[in-house]
């Protein structure tokens, strides 16, 4: 074992972590510990663009963009929050290119903005193109950037270093974060992190559902740790299903497809998103694009032999509107499907995406640990956050803008902190926990096996919690997580080495997945509502008067060691605008 | 060793669905095994599966780990091709794992997979990519602007100038060039495709002022100049970057200083 001492540790290397580390790297002593080499982060796989309103195009301004994020987000964002993220959005945008990223350029030279779901003008007008893009691969060449940057000055990784626990201490009656424990995946070593201030960085948790856009690491380690610890989880009950993914893969289509564009359509060739959404039709928000693509397929207006998708539609763009613009995209519908987009349309279903829900913070990245307490030395942004700027349902475009600007404040506010404070004291044996979870899974002989639990896990999440939930499918998914969270403990591995053991980590991510699966569905059974992402079909309007609250789950452990959840409620910050019907 | 043959009924064998109207087939996967915890020795070691040949040849791999032998290691993540963690040779050439269907490989002959070459192997498909990530960290990979008053706004930038080094801010740095590359393999000193792929990136980027000094570097001994343009390169590179194209306006630009 062993013993590091940094002024700032940061968890992740996507976007917000490295975002995090050119600012504390500069201000700190930091070290930055990721389980995937920075460059394979899932940041890398984002399509679309950033949201700004740079307004470089047409007119625009970030108050029209605060506007769309709490609309968007159905009301549940907390405003003052929407309200910085638009703010200093721009800054955000120009401080990547500065750093060198190539965003497309207009013809004067600028860079260029397009059209994505749910971003209008003047208060839901019309679309307004707002996304600053590069090709649809926008989230690779932000990674790429920060990467650069990241070397420039000279940030200090460990990579393939899986963090496994959270240490917290307690001083004068305050629980403060002293550290973390991160397992070395090329040697089994086990390296103690005690740290002055601690970001987690770590993104998100989609691999609990089988149709998704994530990537297979993204399982929510960040947050199961800090849940662990006793740490609340805000509005885990909130997961956006995007659209437009390649039908029965996941694999995402961006909706800059539509942006550019595309036109959804079901068996007959209707463009049915008229009927739902008028004015924004295809550009509507995901959640009322998602649950219409649904309604078709339920009505029978689905395509293909079982009608269980629809089509996404780029053939009347000019090709070389589609080369220049969607380049990517189009290569998965050839690589993957074997289509040519150029004359045919893609299949498309929706594809578990994006948690809304995580870690709670203030503006400044710092962990709460109940509505309002700071847990000192703790800090949390990007996908494993929760601010919330994206309330009960993101926007495209708004989460490459929340790693940035959020990434950025945390890795201020971090490194400041660790300024003014001394090291807290790490508890006593501080490994405990990861050894003892290390060595039950390596010595367990009992007869499950995580692929089969994992499969298990994935499929009751599909068909349980997903577009459409009801207190009946959500039950049976919070049964089926208790099953499967009690044949977890009898199982066993292969693989007893110490080098490279990626059967051992599976393991425990799927450890983590368990957990917040139970998070999601008991957060989801008691919000009797429906609001953006989290749709009851038992309850289908917002009830603003008994759920306009953030969901905060916390993990309570009885005397005889039961595990339970219990719920409690925050309230959501407005501060301009009203909450109103929303329709688009 | 022994090789494990999957019983239909098994779980491996069950069709996912979406492929349920596509016949399964029964492919030898090949696999390339070293773990230096049990033996100095790599082996090939065989594994039958029931796979749609729709399927990506890191399908095939999880099969195998998750239903028949969990100590199978290597790299991914994304699974389609954007992150860069499971370059590997199959049936002898460098391709992502999760780029690779089935269908377009042969399916009929045994899929031989192994690690990509002149990487020290760790463990199975794992091989050490920080060489890799030295060669690529020595080129200066980030904008280097010389003026002491940053602009307030966005540097400007033509669509054309933004153009000129569009296929190089594709890398991915996967490796599959690199470890493609007969020099590469021969001397490890040699920068390697990647590296000069990322370093064209910023010589041709219209804003960066660090030209002369990327060339300068890259005229080393170990530089462009031992490039035989075999293109290896270009045909491993999974994203379509034209590799040898890359090097060669770098060797133009190191002759004419032009860039
Ligand atoms: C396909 C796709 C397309 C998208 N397109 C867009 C878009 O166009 N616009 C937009 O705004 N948003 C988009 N999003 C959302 C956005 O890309 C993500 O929400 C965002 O990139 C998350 O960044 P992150 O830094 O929080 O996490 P990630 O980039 O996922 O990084 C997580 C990091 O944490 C590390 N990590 C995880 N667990 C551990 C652990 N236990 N120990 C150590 N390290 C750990 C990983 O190694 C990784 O470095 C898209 C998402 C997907 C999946
Ligand atoms: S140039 Fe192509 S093959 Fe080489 S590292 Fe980059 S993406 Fe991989
Ligand atoms: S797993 Fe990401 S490139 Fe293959």
């Amino acid at each position: 074992m062993k013993i590091h001492k940094y002024d700032t540790v940061i968890v992740g290397a996507g976007g917000a972590g490295m975002r995090a580390a050119i600012e504390s790297t500069k201000r700190s002593r930091t070290a930055v510990l990721t389980k995937l080499y920075p460059t394979r982060s899932h940041t890398g796989a984002a399509q679309g663009g950033m949201a700004a309103a740079l307004a470089n195009v047409e007119e625009d301004n970030w108050e029209w963009h605060t506007f769309d994020t709490v609309k968007g987000g159905d009301y549940l964002v907390d405003q003052d929050a929407a309200e910085i993220l638009a703010k200093e959005a721009i800054d955000a945008v120009l401080d990547l290119e500065k750093m060198g990223l190539p965003f497309n350029r207009t013809p004067n030279g600028t860079i260029d903005q397009r059209r994505f779901g749910g971003h209008s003008r003047n208060h839901g007008e019309a679309p307004v193109r707002r996304s600053c893009y590069a090709a649809d691969r926008t989230g690779h060449m932000i990674l790429q950037t920060l990467y650069q940057n990241c070397v420039k000055e000279g940030v200090e990784f460990f990579n393939e270093f899986y963090v496994l626990d959270q240490l917290i201490t307690e001083e004068d009656g305050v629980r403060k974060s002293s550290g973390v424990v991160a397992y070395e995946l090329a040697t089994g070593e086990i390296h103690i992190f005690q740290a002055k201030a601690v970001i987690y960085a770590s993104g998100g948790t989609g691999k609990f559902f089988k149709v998704t856009s994530n990537a297979h690491t993204l399982t929510g380690d960040g947050q199961a740790a800090v849940y662990r610890r006793g740490l609340p989880l805000e509005d885990m009950e909130f997961f956006q299903f995007h659209p437009t993914g390649i039908w029965r893969m996941g694999i995402l289509l961006t909706e800059g497809a539509r942006g550019e564009g595309g036109i959804l359509r079901n068996k007959d060739g209707e463009r049915f998103m008229e009927k739902y959404a008028p004015v924004m039709k295809d550009l509507a928000s995901r959640d009322v694009v998602s649950r219409s693509i649904y309604t078709e397929i339920r009505e029978g207006r689905g395509c293909g032999p079982e009608g269980d998708h629809v089509y996404l539609d780029l053939t009347h763009l000019p090709p070389e509107q589609l080369d220049a613009k969607l380049p990517d995209i189009t290569e998965f519908a050839r690589t993957y499907l074997g289509i040519e987009p150029y004359t045919d349309p893609i299949p498309i279903q929706p594809t578990a995406h994006y948690a809304m829900g995580g870690i709670p913070t203030n503006v400044e990245g710092e962990v709460l640990s109940d509505n309002t307490t700071v847990v000192p030395g703790l800090y949390a942004a990007g996908e494993v956050a929760c601010v919330s700027v994206h309330g009960a349902n993101r926007l495209g475009t708004n989460s490459l803008l929340d790693i940035n600007v959020f990434g950025r404040r945390a890795g201020i506010a971090a490194a400041e902190y660790a300024h003014t404070v001394d090291f807290v004291e790490l508890p006593e044996n501080p490994a405990e926990f990861v050894v003892s979870q290390i060595e039950r899974l390596r010595t367990s002989t009992g007869n499950e096996r995580v692929a089969t639990l994992r499969r298990e896990l994935q499929e009751t999440m599909d068909a349980n919690v997903m577009v459409f939930r009801t207190e009946q499918t959500i039950k049976t998914a919070v049964e089926k997580i208790a099953e499967l969270r009690e044949r977890y403990k009898n199982v066993s591995i292969q693989d007893k080495g110490k080098r490279f053991n990626t059967d051992l980590l599976e393991a425990i991510e799927l450890g983590n997945l368990l957990d917040l699966a139970e998070v999601m569905a008991v957060s989801a059974l008691a919000r009797k509502e429906s609001r953006g992402g989290h749709y009851r079909e038992d309850y289908p309007n917002r009830d603003d008067v008994n759920f306009m609250r953030h969901t905060m789950a916390y993990r309570e452990v009885g005397d005889d060691g039961a595990e339970s959840i219990r719920l409690d409620y925050k309230p959501v910050v407005q501060t301009r605008y009203q909450p109103m019907e929303r329709k688009y | 060793m022994a090789t494990p043959v999957l019983d239909k009924a098994d779980a491996a064998g069950q069709p996912e669905p979406g492929f349920a109207d596509s016949p399964y087939i029964t492919v030898t996967f090949r696999v390339r095994r070293f773990n230096p915890e049990v033996s100095a020795d790599a082996v090939w070691e065989d594994f039958q599966l029931e796979i749609d040949p729709k399927e990506r040849v890191l399908d095939g791999l999880h099969k195998i780990k998750w239903d028949v032998d969990g100590t199978l290691t290597f790299r991914r993540s994304c699974a389609h091709g954007i992150c860069g963690s499971d370059a590997m040779r199959i049936n002898g050439k460098n391709r992502l794992a999760c780029k690779t269907l089935i269908k377009d490989i042969n399916p009929e002959k045994p899929i031989t997979v192994e690690p990509i070459k002149g990487l020290t192997v760790l463990k199975d498909l794992v091989v050490d990519m920080e060489p890799f990530f030295q060669a690529y960290r020595d080129v200066m990979p980030f904008l280097i602007t010389k003026d002491t008053n940053e602009p307030t706004r966005e540097r400007l930038q033509s669509a054309e100038d933004r153009e000129r080094f569009d296929d190089t801010t594709k890398c991915i740095l996967c490796a599959a060039c690199t470890s493609s590359c007969p020099v590469f393999w021969n001397d490890g000193q040699y920068f390697g495709p990647a590296a000069i792929v990322n370093a064209h990136r910023f010589i041709f980027d219209s804003r960066d002022e660090a030209g002369e000094q990327r060339l300068e570097i890259l005229n080393d001994r170990d530089g462009v100049w031992r490039c035989r343009t075999t293109f290896n390169c270009t045909d491993a590179c999974p994203r379509g970057i034209e590799v040898t194209k890359a090097i060669q306006e770098v060797k133009r630009a190191l002759i004419t200083r032009r860039f």
